[in-house]
């Protein structure tokens, strides 16, 4: 009995040692940021949503890239929240500016990046992702293979940079070395208490692949705060019952 | 040895310039006027309006009286000092030591270098020459001293070159004007009958220091060398530049780093020495076969961080092609600013490191991508999507107002609105259908309208009636009414954004 136990905090104790070695740090209580992201959130490793780390985003189409743009959007309102700053890396930037601040994000505290030569970009994201000075960077590309995705999680082991890398209608959905892989559909909004017209912006939220975590999938909704007090959680995601992982 | 000192006079200083500027205004009668106590007063007038009667000092509107085809043209402030600032830099070839005489002269201290022309005549012609070719017309003279050399230039008439010791002769016959004295005192001079400077030369000090003040003393001691006066020469602002000649032809990328290395560690110790900071810099090779090759690089704040601006450039060196090898380097600092301490607390992030942090990073991403891919944005005032941003200046600029949030606006916009085909309800219900790209969305859900205005002051055209629509597959997209149904009107339908 007593050597069992030993061997089970053994194993906690590599399992730790390994998490530490894949990149992962244990967050202390002060510096943790509550995404409100709910159950999602338990879904990690240590249930912390790990910022410093290189998460990929999946989308097919425009509908799902502006949904995918804007779980994106809310993200950073959290990240961003305490006075950093971002950069939103894109090849044909279709993103609004004023609209990110209905997502808790100040546009001026964005800079645009628009990368005219395609040869460029993995250059300036890994580049950007190297910055200690920034909170988050964007980045809207097609493919990335194994080893740009392992170059670039090597980047933000040393930055401890958060990276959101939007992959638009990508050819295959190749093995990479990031953290999570998502994808964001759009759903039909549910206005409330019978009330015309468009509601609360509802998304199907996916976590098809995390490391050292559980996938799942979710039903979410948006919900704008009081943007006038930036304290108050902006997002409230709640489960649904639409559940398949 | 003796002191020479030689003076030069624009004639026509500011005319000439004109015409300099503009051939066609040669033989025009022209002035150049200024606003004098709420009229024009003429300050400079051509060869050719003088001639006609026009003087300097003149209303416009009598000058106008007596020539009426006279072109006026503008006085700017400060132009002669300019000018003339100019024209010294370009006098240091003559003698290192070359003053500004406001408002239409300069003055060389010339002492120990006519030798280089062969003799004063020579250079004196040389002088001129050059200067005549610029399209300046210039009477120069020299002398022992400041005082006599002026008064050759603008009131002799024998000769240009007054020898040595001969300042005195020289001065005897020249009307008093020549001694830069105040009206006052010429005035009484002229009221007592002394129309040549020899007239009063040789009386008493202590007569003429009673009648006509200390002042007169002065300039006739400085003009006949009895009294230093002193010339403040002009200083031309040394170019931020380095140079690097190479022993033998550099041909490897690791020699050329080593060279910029170099050439930035001399500039930008000079440079943290005077508080500056480049913000666009030149690194020239020259090739051993005479062509020259350059790679250029520019900041988004003034930097003088060798590690950084090394960066930057050998992003770049790459580009030159060294062939047979460089035997010569420059490094030049076109652009230089004020390292400014204030400018590190734009958005109150961590530290001011974080900020030279960010502002490096973006110089590398320029220098690597072009210069227009960093933008970043500031809330403009005005409704029309198009028109609600405008880019920010600088990476220091805050927005002047929050950003809007009353109305919901599409996290992606499309550059140009696209035409749809709709099936909508008259007069100003959204769709019941649309298709767009082909596929046809039927509207399950929609919110609107939100009529957005044409401003008329900046464009003419129709207002657009904006309404957010949701259709079957839970897509949400922005799409508006161009003008409203009439009677014969049938306005089109676009989508513009997508929300998420």
């Amino acid at each position: 009995m007593m050597q069992s136990a030993n061997k089970m905090d053994m194993v906690s104790k590599l399992q730790k040692d390994i998490l530490g070695l894949q990149g992962f740090r244990t967050v202390t209580q002060s510096q943790h940021t509550d995404f409100g992201l709910g159950v999602i959130e338990r879904s990690f490793p240590n249930g912390v949503f790990p910022t410093g780390a290189v998460h990929e985003l999946v989308s097919h189409g425009r509908q799902d890239a502006a949904a995918t743009s804007g779980f994106i959007a809310a993200i950073l309102g959290k990240t961003i929240r305490q006075g950093g700053l971002g950069i939103w890396i894109s090849q044909k930037r279709t993103i609004f500016p004023p609209a990110l601040k209905f997502f808790g994000v100040d546009p001026d505290r964005i800079i645009f990046i628009d990368v005219k030569n395609e040869k460029d970009l993995m250059w300036i994201v890994e580049e950007c992702l190297k910055c200690k000075a920034l909170t988050a960077v964007v980045a809207e590309l097609k493919e990335i293979s194994l080893t740009e995705s392992r170059r670039l999680q090597l980047a933000v082991e040393q930055s401890r940079v958060t990276g959101l890398m939007h992959r638009m209608n990508p050819a295959t959905i190749n093995n990479t070395a990031c953290t999570a892989r998502w994808q964001v559909r759009s759903l039909a909004s549910e206005p409330q208490d019978g009330m015309p017209g468009v509601g609360f912006y509802q998304w199907h939220v996916q976590l098809l692949k995390v490391r050292n975590g559980h996938s799942g999938s979710w039903v979410v909704q948006y919900k704008p705060g009081q943007f006038n007090h930036m304290q108050k959680p902006a997002t409230r995601m709640d489960r649904q019952l639409l559940k398949t992982g | 040895m003796s002191k020479r000192y030689a003076a030069i006079w624009f004639k026509h200083l500011l005319t000439d310039q004109r015409i300099v500027r503009r051939p066609e205004l040669k033989d025009k009668a022209f002035v150049i006027a200024a606003v004098q106590r709420g009229r024009m007063v003429i300050t400079a007038a051509s060869v050719t309006a003088q001639k006609r009667g026009v003087k300097t000092g003149m209303v416009l509107a009598d000058a106008r009286a007596i020539a009426p085809a006279l072109e006026v043209i503008d006085h700017k402030p400060d132009l002669e000092k300019k000018l003339l600032l100019v024209i010294a830099e370009w006098c240091i070839r003559y003698s290192p030591i070359v003053a500004l005489d406001l408002p239409d002269g300069l003055i060389l201290d010339i002492t120990g270098c006519v030798h280089l022309w062969g003799g004063e005549p020579a250079y004196l012609k040389d002088i001129n020459q050059r200067l005549a070719v610029q399209g300046y017309q210039v009477r120069s003279t020299i002398a022992d001293t400041v005082g006599c050399a002026w008064a050759n230039s603008r009131y002799g008439r024998i000769k240009a070159i007054i020898e040595p010791d001969g300042s005195k002769e020289a001065l005897s016959v020249m009307p008093p004007q020549a001694l830069r004295l105040d009206d006052s005192i010429l005035e009484r001079l002229e009221k007592l009958g002394f129309y040549q400077i020899g007239h009063f030369m040789d009386m008493p000090r202590t007569v003429l220091r009673r009648r006509f003040g200390q002042q007169l003393l002065i300039r006739l001691d400085q003009a006949l060398g009895f009294a230093a006066e002193q010339i403040e020469p002009v200083r031309p602002v040394e170019p931020y530049q380095e140079r690097l000649p190479c022993l033998e032809p550099i041909r490897t990328a690791k020699g050329i780093e080593i060279a910029l290395q170099n050439l930035l560690e001399a500039l930008c110790k000079r440079l943290v020495k005077e508080g500056l900071g480049i913000r666009k810099a030149v690194f020239k090779a020259y090739r051993m076969d005479g062509s020259p090759q350059q790679i250029e690089i520019g900041t988004h704040s003034a930097s003088s961080n060798i590690s950084h601006l090394f960066k930057l450039f050998q992003l770049k060196i790459v580009r030159l092609r060294p062939d047979l090898g460089f035997e010569l380097f420059i490094l030049e600092a076109p652009v230089v600013e004020q390292i400014s301490q204030d400018a590190m607390m734009l958005w109150n992030i961590s530290g001011s490191n974080d900020q030279a942090e960010i502002a490096e990073l973006l110089d590398r991403l320029i220098s690597r991508g072009g210069p227009d891919i960093v933008n970043r944005y500031l809330p403009a005032q005005h409704y029309w999507p198009e028109r609600s941003i405008k880019l920010a200046g600088s990476l220091v600029e805050k927005p002047e107002f929050g950003w809007p949030v009353a109305h919901p606006r599409p996290i992606s916009l499309l550059h140009v609105p696209q035409l749809i085909d709709v099936t909508a309800p008259v007069p100003d219900y959204p769709p019941m259908l649309f298709r767009y790209q082909g596929q046809v969305h039927n509207v399950i859900r929609a919110d609107g309208p939100e009529r957005i205005e044409q401003e008329w002051w900046i464009q003419q055209g129709l207002h657009r009636d904006y309404y957010i629509i949701e259709d079957q597959n839970g897509a949400r997209y922005w799409i508006f009414r161009l003008g409203h149904y009439g009677a014969h009107e049938h306005p089109k339908w676009f989508i513009h954004g997508f929300f998420s």
